[in-house]
């Protein structure tokens, strides 16, 4: 079943297009990989489903995203709300500044949930949901940068579970992990989509048929190929698809 | 744009082609020996049979190499698993060349049982079908894969009307021609199995070029 469904998306950045009339639907609580060479439009595409170019000048979008059947650019839309169901984890890391406690409940605080036995409650739940509670209990009031890379990355998807999203953005999660930290972030990944959806941009193509139900090659703000995983990694239908993957794109 | 792995490919490519010759040749020489009843010719395709093994294995290596340093995906990685599976068929379809050997072992010395007509019939069929197998790996030809997954019926039929014959003409008739035409009914059964192998080499090559599994699916060729 699809939780998001995009038709017909078009998003030029003043007269650039960086999408070309993108439609897909995204299961629910399954994993789905966006891969394709830097600048092809994965990136954007991940970011116009939370809006989150919204926040750069000089952006048209046309066509609809819908996420559980309610269209994310119809005027009105709460985005604060919208930005809670579909949660962005980053490239680098990217806790604040703040205590490890601090950075989980932030995201609690910004939703007006103030007492102090759900705070500690959702804190403790979430930082078990990407294993990290036994590794910080007894430095909650740490400085979350003192993590390592791993852990603050762990960090950072406990700050968005804390808020229970639906949808999780992943924007290259795993680039500045080394191999056995990225290990652990697609086991988390594995056990996330047991409750989210997840969508991952990546550069790495065996991370990509690792972890991932559905890819979609996208080259030039098209999406050339969306099927499953093993289909796309075997017997791609698209040669566009079949070069990138064999490495005689370009 | 060319790609370093290419040449890994190429490399491939033409260690296949290389042992398909040679399995090729192997079937020839036994069934040489058989008509020319000639124990020689017969241990020469045993001792043969030891390079096509040897190349087995340095295929099979050469393929876990390339799929541990290189991972690769799409039409490579089918290319790759297909040829460690087609050099195995290659491998059992020599193995078939040395059964055909040992049944001449058997009867050199004993005199002949019957002129042989559907047997070299079976033989020339299964040579070409072995050599089309090849092409087809080679070119990527898959019509030609597809053809000959269809002429395995044919081989089916010559074992049966070998079969029928030592059966009914000789065994039920004479009890003592039995251990010859055994070793004739066995002949035929190795040249029907390597029919089968080469179709199984045919609908490798089907994977590999289209990604199609026909395999247990001839309804949809």
């Amino acid at each position: 079943m699809s939780i998001i469904e995009v038709n017909k998306l078009d998003l030029f950045y003043g007269n650039f297009q960086a999408l070309n009339d993108i439609t897909l639907g995204i299961e629910k609580q399954k994993i789905t990989a966006l891969i394709g060479p830097s600048g092809c439009g994965k990136s954007t595409f991940l970011r116009s489903l939370n809006r989150m170019n919204d926040l750069i000048d000089d952006v048209r979008i046309s066509g609809s995203v819908s996420i559980d059947g309610r269209d994310i650019y119809q005027p009105g839309t709460d985005l604060l709300a919208l930005r809670k169901k579909v949660g962005m984890v980053f490239q680098r890391p990217n806790p604040f500044p703040l205590s490890i406690y601090d950075n989980v409940v932030y995201g609690l605080r910004v939703h007006g949930i103030l007492d102090k036995k759900i705070m500690q409650e959702k804190l403790h739940w979430s930082l078990e949901s990407v294993h990290l509670w036994d590794e910080v209990k007894d430095k909650l009031d740490s400085n979350a940068l003192a993590l390592s890379g791993e852990q603050q990355q762990r960090l950072c998807i406990a700050r968005l579970a804390v808020v229970e999203p639906e949808v999780l953005l992943m924007d290259e999660p795993c680039s500045a992990l080394d191999p056995v930290a990225t290990a652990k972030i697609e086991d988390l990944m594995h056990e996330l989509k047991k409750q989210y959806t997840i969508i991952i941009v990546t550069h790495n193509m065996q991370q990509a048929a690792r972890v991932s139900d559905y890819t979609g090659y996208f080259l030039l703000g098209e999406l050339v190929e969306f099927g499953g995983t093993n289909q796309i990694f075997t017997s791609p239908k698209d040669s566009r698809t079949e070069d990138y993957l064999t490495g005689r794109f370009g | 744009m060319q790609r370093h792995f290419d040449e890994e490919l190429a490399d491939l490519n033409k260690e296949i082609l290389r042992m398909g010759g040679l399995t090729e040749e192997s079937i020839l020489k036994s069934v040489e020996a058989l008509k020319a009843r000639s124990a020689d010719q017969a241990r020469q395709v045993i001792t043969d049979d030891k390079q096509i093994d040897q190349m087995e294995l340095a295929i099979d290596e050469k393929c876990l190499d390339l799929l541990a340093l290189h991972q690769p995906m799409a039409i490579d990685l089918r290319f790759i698993t297909m040829t460690m599976k087609i050099s195995t068929d290659l491998e059992r379809i020599a193995d078939l060349a040395v059964d055909i050997a040992q049944r001449v072992l058997e009867i050199a010395d004993k005199p002949q049982l019957k002129p042989l007509i559907d047997i070299p019939k079976l033989a020339t069929l299964a040579q070409s079908m072995v050599k089309e197998a090849i092409d087809a790996f080679v070119r990527r030809d898959v019509e030609l894969a597809k053809k000959i997954i269809l002429r395995d019926t044919e081989a089916d039929n010559l074992r049966n009307l070998v079969q029928s014959e030592l059966i009914t003409d000789y065994i039920a008739k004479d009890s003592s021609t039995a251990p010859r035409a055994v070793a004739l009914l066995l002949v035929a059964r190795h040249l029907e199995r390597i029919c089968d192998h080469t179709t199984n080499i045919a609908e490798d090559v089907i994977f590999m070029v289209e990604g199609k599994v026909v395999k247990h699916h001839l309804d949809i060729l």
